[in-house]
């Protein structure tokens, strides 16, 4: 469970609050309400965020956290109640199954794993709504999961920032 | 006595288990929705739960118009003015003229003893984002049903017609724009009043006319307004211009594809129509035919799913 830090040294992390988990998944939701002028090509925020914890803390984020900010995207996207329910529920599967695997790697090749990952949450929801009678946009839906995969190490640094431990050395610490 | 794992190594049901769980009720809800639209209760209550941050998420843009308007230039809101005005006066005599022929109309419809037609009434609102699906073609405005606005209201802009309210939220309200490939509206020829159903053609951006015979009298350059017989949209409005046909003798239907005259991808402003008053009843024969196949059509979500044909 460790993260090289910029500075190359290994680093102990604090443990989790519940209380950043909630906020960043909240903050992610927040951004994709933003007014994307192409919402084919901007990243899914909540996917990312979602498969960082699931990664992190597959205890504490799962298939149920999924399911319910997959059906709060529906409700604020306004379309088929379920679409990202499902698809977030399989990607919070995925990730939870593949999380000791995924952390073996740097942050690059962790992003490439979320990049397949993300395609993955992507395919299900197109096949969802094809299945529905809607036509397929084109290719440019898969531009947004990989420009989130892109972003994966600098949310994997954010995200991590309030579990480091902070730099400065106690002095009259006695170990 | 027992062998049950001490609490302390408890983690609930296995991880497959628990996704087999997630993703029927995930799938029921999505049947649910798609087939017998027994969802919007739950829709409109997480709708509160989400309301709040949708309002910070819109917040930064509107925040910056309202400072970009602060900054416009006087010579700039001068030179509006005038065109404004000139624009106005254009309007006002325009509107003079209607209302004389208004008034004829009324009289020669008293005379041949139709019913007269009540004036509609109409909210205009501001296109306030794209709909953030990229599988079909929605805006969202800022009215809902807070100022009147019903789901099934015809959406105009100054051009034409740009689509109908498909949902209606508390504050604001999803607009499904003509194009979409699910949206369609009745229409009727200037030249010749033929009467058709223009059908969204999807990424296109164009209105296709299905199932019109071959030979149908129709060529480039009509123009198309809305009949008026679906009792949704009002009779007169425009709504786009025969761009191209094709006629091949090996299908029995022609293709014709129609320009949207209101500017249905673009624009900032639109005027929600009122939904017609004084409405008649649908024919017995045609509500059985629905009833019978309650949920076929995924045409726009309404209670009332019978306005569109």
């Amino acid at each position: 469970m460790q993260l090289s830090n910029p500075s190359g040294a290994q680093s102990i992390l604090l443990p989790v609050r519940a209380g950043t988990i909630l906020a960043s998944l909240a903050a992610a939701l927040l951004l994709n309400f933003l007014p994307w002028s192409s919402i084919a090509l901007a990243p899914d925020f909540v996917a990312l965020v979602l498969a960082f914890w699931c990664v992190r803390q597959p205890r504490l984020v799962g298939l149920g956290a999924g399911w319910v900010l997959g059906l709060l995207t529906d409700v604020g996207n306004g379309v088929l109640l379920g679409q990202h329910a499902l698809a977030y529920s399989l990607l919070a599967f995925a990730t939870s199954t593949l999380s000791r695997r995924i952390l073996w790697f740097s942050l690059w090749g962790q992003a490439l794993h979320v990049a397949a990952l993300l395609l993955f949450a992507q395919g299900i929801s197109a096949l969802v709504r094809l299945a529905a009678g809607a036509e397929f946009p084109g290719w440019s839906i898969a531009v947004g999961p990989l420009f989130g995969a892109a972003l994966w190490p600098l949310v994997s640094l954010l995200l991590l920032l309030p579990q480091r431990i902070p730099a400065t050395v106690d002095e009259t610490r006695a170990i | 006595m027992d062998h049950t794992p001490p609490p302390f190594f408890n983690r609930g049901p296995a991880p497959l288990v628990r996704l087999a769980f997630f993703a029927s009720l995930s799938l029921a809800l999505l049947v649910l929705d798609a087939r017998f639209r027994y969802t919007e209760g739950l829709r409109s209550v997480l709708s509160l739960a989400v309301y709040p941050l949708q309002t910070l998420a819109t917040l930064p843009a509107a925040l910056g118009q309202r400072i970009a308007g602060y900054f416009a230039s006087q010579a700039q809101l001068r030179e509006e003015n005038s065109e404004l005005r000139a624009k106005l006066l254009g309007a006002s005599q325009s509107a003079q003229r209607f209302e004389a022929a208004q008034a004829e109309t009324a009289q020669l419809r008293r005379l041949i003893g139709a019913a007269d037609r009540l004036p509609l009434k109409a909210t205009p609102a501001e296109i306030l984002y794209n709909g953030r699906d990229p599988y079909s073609r929605k805006v969202v405005i800022d009215k809902g049903g807070q100022n009147g606005v019903t789901a099934g209201s015809p959406v105009v802009d100054e051009n034409g017609v740009i689509g109908q309210v498909t949902r209606a939220h508390a504050l604001l309200a999803e607009v499904t724009l003509l194009t979409d490939k699910e949206q369609a509206i009745p229409v009727q020829v200037v030249r010749n009043g033929l009467r058709a159903v223009a059908f969204g053609a999807g990424a296109s951006g164009m209105l296709e006319l299905r199932f019109m015979a071959a030979n149908a009298e129709i060529q480039n350059g009509d123009k198309l307004v809305t009949s008026g017989i679906d009792g949704t949209y009002p009779p007169g409005l425009p709504v786009a211009t025969v761009a191209r046909v094709e006629r091949d003798a090996a299908y029995a239907f022609a293709r014709i594809l129609c320009q949207p005259a209101a500017g249905v991808e673009s624009g900032g402003y639109v005027l929600v129509l009122g939904a017609e008053p004084g409405r008649l009843a649908q024919p017995a024969e045609a509500g059985a035919e629905h009833d019978k196949r309650p949920g076929r059509t995924r045409k726009p979500r309404r209670k009332d799913g019978d306005a569109t044909q």
